[in-house]
């Protein structure tokens, strides 16, 4: 095998140039850069990987142009006013069908706060306890945990939520109905814990030890050291993960479209049966309507909604680390 | 030569006064799980004094530092036995709390470890904690510290700006600065230069001994022209025992232990 790699080798070692001289080391080395493969392979690895990622980036564009157009179509139906300021949604009225918005979109904040209010303590005084307080064996366990309640599928949730947690709440109040905010919202919440945990805990933990030590070492105490040195450095990963977890809430669809009804409602009650977008939609492709209609339109217009409600919350997550980033 | 002139008045005056230790370790042993990394230590530790800790990695210099404030409990799996009394009072005792005791006893890192927070709000954090909320004696304060760590003058017209923008030399000296605002008794340095650049180091040991005015102040070093340039006394630990404990210019130029004398002449460590 005369080549160049030869060469270089018998250079370096400044000895003769048969390969019997060769450690098997060297021999491989040398088989190596005289394929040529390596040069043709690092060529091609770029171009796949590029395939790759304009594949995913096209799939993206092609969904939200798609939103768009059918939205679009929507409006030449219905008037791009009401659809804004109408605080009624009647599309299956055969007489007068009437598109506000503002009900599902209340459906939704309301199932979005009350999930909000319940996992944000939950998830941050669970992350808090992970990172700050836990030891090691109880961590190992408690962690998989909750990853196995973020692999829980939604619908089980849902389940859970109307046979469950609602006739516990109606045991309690009995003035609840049996569709209503309040559970489909705890339940929510119970979906999005897990996301907030799991990366607040990240941000806590990433916190460098000597920072905590830092404060230790002046008498600060366990909680002092959490609460006022550990959870400001951690900030932009928290609230990330809050925003996170709400914009999960916002898109939640099986939860809602099981236990929270199908009434689109303008009333600000939380006990009564009301309709968030996603329930909508689904309500719309499970075959309330044909293809074509006005009402199968109104689904593109809900989801272009409701898609500007999560890219704003993600734009948010976006802002608020850059904002708060603390840098260790 | 002005190292002799002062251990001899430090010494003068500590046989006027037998109450000026600050802490008096006895019999004490620490154990790693089953390491036994401090080996029945005795030593006693002056008021005002810069005693300094030397030793080969390993040797335990470190861990009896951090036992000093109790920073060592953070580890798992560590046991003492013996005594450590600072100021006449037993920092293991459930009576002396820990958070206590780290009020009294400040402590600079290896690393500078500045919270992430503005150069003023390291300053006040301490003092924040504590309750204190005046925002005149919090400014004071913090002023003062500044001064105090030599930074003061480097770093006025930007307090709230990141303390992360400062160079590791000033980040220690800030680090410094936040355990002067608690006006600590004793100061405990856990080799506070060994990240940092000579220039830097230089600045911190001037420092060091325009603090041994007011503080009694612990080092431990691995750099032994650092503890021969501003220590008063010097204890070589080695293997978890104390080797000797004397006077610093004792132990550089007549060690009486054989183990002393190869190490501070390199032969080992």
């Amino acid at each position: 095998m005369p080549s160049i790699g030869v060469r270089g080798l018998k250079g370096a070692r400044g000895l003769k140039t048969t390969n019997k001289d060769l450690s098997p080391v060297q021999q491989l080395l040398e088989k190596k850069y005289n394929g040529g493969f390596l040069n043709r392979s690092e060529k091609v690895i770029p171009a796949v990987l590029f395939i790759m990622a304009a594949v995913s980036v096209l799939t993206t564009l092609g969904i939200v142009l798609t939103l768009i157009f059918e939205t679009i179509t929507f409006f030449r139906d219905v008037s791009i006013v009401e659809f804004f300021t109408s605080t009624e949604w009647y599309p299956f009225s055969n007489t007068d069908p009437v598109y506000g918005i503002w009900p599902l979109v209340l459906g939704t904040l309301k199932i979005t706060l009350i999930a909000s209010v319940f996992a944000i303590p939950i998830g941050l005084a669970v992350a808090l306890y992970l990172s700050e307080y836990a030891g090691t064996r109880t961590r190992k366990i408690m962690k998989p945990i909750l990853e196995v309640l973020a692999g829980v599928p939604t619908i089980v949730y849902g389940f859970f939520a109307l046979t469950f947690v609602t006739p516990v709440l109606r045991e309690i109040f009995p003035s609840l109905e049996l569709f209503n905010a309040i559970s489909p919202g705890i339940v929510v919440g119970i979906m999005i814990i897990p996301t907030i945990v799991s990366l607040s805990e990240d941000a806590l933990s990433s916190v460098p030890e000597p920072v905590r030590h830092g404060a230790l070492a002046m008498g600060s105490t366990k909680w002092e050291t959490a609460s006022k040195v550990i959870f400001p450095a951690a900030l932009s990963g928290i609230l990330a993960s809050i925003v996170l977890g709400v914009s999960r809430a916002i898109g939640e669809t099986m939860i809602v479209s099981i236990a929270a009804g199908s009434t689109p409602s303008a009333a600000l009650d939380l006990t009564s049966s009301l309709q968030t977008m996603t329930s909508y939609i689904v309500q719309v492709t499970t075959g309330d309507a044909g293809f074509g209609t006005t009402i199968y339109y109104s689904i593109y217009a809900v989801g272009f909604t409701l898609f500007v409600f999560t890219l704003a919350m993600n734009m948010l997550a976006q802002f608020i680390s850059k904002r708060f980033r603390e840098e260790y | 030569m002005t190292l002799t002139a002062v251990n001899s008045t430090k010494n003068s005056e500590s046989m006027q006064n037998q109450e000026l230790f600050v802490y008096n370790t006895k019999n004490l042993n620490l154990w790693y799980g089953d390491h036994h990394a401090l080996k029945n230590i005795n030593l006693g530790i002056k008021e005002k004094d810069v005693t300094a800790i030397i030793g080969p990695s390993g040797c335990g210099k470190s861990t009896y530092i951090k036992t000093l404030n109790r920073m060592i409990d953070l580890v798992p799996g560590v046991k003492t036995n013996g005594t450590i009394e600072y100021r006449e009072r037993d920092i293991f005792s459930k009576n002396f709390l820990v958070e206590e005791l780290r009020t009294r006893v400040g402590m600079v890192f290896q690393k500078p470890n500045p919270f992430p927070k503005s150069i003023y709000e390291n300053i006040a954090f301490g003092l924040k904690i504590h309750g204190i909320k005046n925002k005149q004696i919090i400014n004071e304060t913090v002023e003062k510290s500044l001064r105090g760590a030599a930074l003061w003058d480097e770093v006025k017209d930007r307090l709230h700006e990141p303390a992360y923008g400062l160079s590791g030399g000033q980040q220690q000296r800030l680090c410094i600065a936040r355990c002067l605002a608690l006006e600590p008794d004793v100061i405990l340095m856990d080799e506070p230069t060994s990240a940092l650049d000579p220039v830097s180091t230089l600045k911190v040991e001037e420092l060091i001994q325009e603090l041994k005015e007011k503080y009694s102040i612990i080092i431990v070093t691995h750099n032994m022209q650092q503890a021969a340039r501003i220590s008063d006394k010097t204890a070589f630990f080695l293997n978890g025992e104390v080797v000797e404990f004397d006077a610093t210019d004792t132990i550089f130029n007549s060690p009486a232990d054989s183990r002393t004398d190869d190490y501070i002449s390199g032969r080992f460590g």
